[in-house]
């Protein structure tokens, strides 16, 4: 099956567009349920796999690489506009 | 496919993918003489290098003898023809020692002793010709599996290369570790800002603070030598490539080691002595960090980029992956796998799979590209600047 989302981790938040995926298309990959993306998610770029809160722990690769600094809804496009770092502040 | 590794056992115990003859320097004064010698004897690996004198400070020779030690004993490599000067600091004398219980043969010269650069180079020729016949009756036996050590490199990295090469070769990694091999990488710089993760994963205490302890420095040294421009190692293009954090970057460069227990960290180019995954406490410049790898030993390198590099690394066959189908179809002479086939809906155990059987093939003697191509290029880190 050719998916359009990659999920490197099963413990990740996040899942990685393999292609560019436009906004309102279904998002499919290994081990998925199909869901809409709600804006337009660039190629290597993250999008939300569930809802995640402020303050929750951006997981990608099976681990921690960005706080949310405001809420996230599922099929949302996850990166710097939403997300800290937690070390290097910028 | 049956997974059967066969290789050239060696004195130390070791086994070696290949059984070469290799032409090294010990300065790059004598560089010429090695590149003739390599022209007239083209069987033999020849490896001119920029370094071997004009650096001072105890770090510098320590990674100096280290490192040509290494290669001299490196278990693809069956016999040495040693071409020195005479007055330089990393000078055959002092090299000896480190090299006497190879038990393979060496044949050393001395430039400024051997009657000057022609009559070196005959001498050296002929010392060529002597060794491919004397090694040339040694067969290939199996090799066991906790035999192999792979090496673990990315360069030329694109926003892909943490997404799709990585991934893949860290799913190779785990499998190879499941199997018997050691498998290691280096890139210190590259691990900023997952200390945590590593160190999590660590076999003892001991070794969790050596992580800690190796990436501070990185860290420390990284803001010493970039100072405002620090932050530039997560740059506005990999931040355009879907990249947010330093860690988020550095989780897509250690992801190719995989995810097993990390067992030990070496010092650049030290040979590791457990098995499984191991760390090695060297910089990310893709030919300075191969030579690391190289001189611990490891027989054969996988090397994931997402702009493409030709660069190869002598006596030891580097497999290249490509993190894209573009730059795979862009550069046909240099990349042997193409990882971007996962975008194109190929499975991972598919790919890993792949992946594992080509080593297999390489270890048993298929040439990479880099190696058929003779891509291959011998540099070492140094840390201070010359005299």
């Amino acid at each position: 099956m050719k998916g359009n989302l990659l999920i490197i981790h099963p413990r990740d938040n996040v899942g990685v567009a393999l292609i560019l995926i436009g906004a309102g298309e279904q998002v499919s990959g290994e081990g998925l349920g199909g869901f809409s993306a709600l804006e337009e998610i660039p190629a290597s770029h993250k999008i939300a796999l569930g809802d995640i809160a402020q303050g929750e722990e951006i997981i990608k690769y099976g681990e921690t690489v960005a706080v949310a600094i405001r809420p996230i809804k599922k099929g949302e496009w996850v990166h710097t506009h939403n997300l800290e770092s937690k070390r290097w502040k910028r | 496919m049956e997974l059967k590794l066969t290789g050239y056992q060696r004195a130390d115990g070791r086994f070696g993918v290949r059984n070469q003859v290799l032409v090294l320097p010990t300065v790059s004064c004598v560089n010429g003489v090695v590149n003739r010698i390599g022209r007239e004897v083209p069987e033999v690996i020849f490896a001119p290098h920029p370094h071997g004198c004009g650096r001072g400070g105890r770090r510098d020779m320590e990674i100096l003898f280290r490192i040509l030690s290494g290669m001299i004993l490196h278990p693809n490599v069956g016999g040495v023809v040693l071409i020195g000067l005479g007055c330089e600091v990393s000078n055959t004398r002092r090299l000896l020692p480190l090299i006497e219980k190879s038990g393979k043969p060496i044949e050393v010269f001395n430039v400024q002793e051997d009657g000057g650069s022609l009559a070196t180079t005959r001498k050296g020729v002929e010392a060529a010709r002597r060794l491919l016949t004397a090694i040339s009756n040694q067969p290939r036996e199996a090799m066991p599996w906790d035999r192999l050590l792979v090496g673990l490199e990315c360069g030329g990295s694109d926003a892909m290369s943490g997404v799709t090469a990585n991934v893949a070769m860290g799913a190779v990694s785990d499998l190879l570790v499941e199997k018997g091999a050691t498998v290691m990488f280096g890139e210190n710089t590259e691990m900023i800002g997952t200390a945590h993760v590593l160190a999590r994963r660590a076999k003892n205490a001991e070794v969790a603070k050596k992580i800690e302890d190796m990436i501070d420095r990185a860290e420390r040294t990284a803001r010493e030598v970039m100072g405002d421009l620090a932050g530039l190692i997560i740059s506005p293009g990999n931040m355009d490539g879907g990249m947010s954090t330093i860690a988020e970057k550095s989780m897509g460069c250690i992801f190719k080691g995989g995810t097993g227990t990390i067992h030990q960290v070496v010092d650049y180019g030290e040979v590791p002595t457990e098995h499984g995954l191991i760390l090695q406490d060297g910089p990310g410049y893709d030919g300075d960090s191969m030579a690391g790898l190289a001189a611990s030993g490891a027989q054969v390198l996988f090397f994931s980029t997402g702009r493409g590099t030709p660069v190869g690394f002598p006596a030891v066959p580097v497999i290249k992956v490509a993190s894209n189908s573009r730059v795979y179809k862009a550069m046909p002479d240099d990349m042997d796998v193409n990882a971007g086939s996962l975008v194109e809906g190929r499975s991972l155990s598919d790919l890993r799979s792949e992946m594992v059987e080509l080593m297999v093939r390489v270890v048993n003697g298929e040439k990479t590209l880099a190696e058929a191509n003779g891509m291959d290029v011998f540099t070492f880190m140094t840390v201070n600047p010359p005299f």
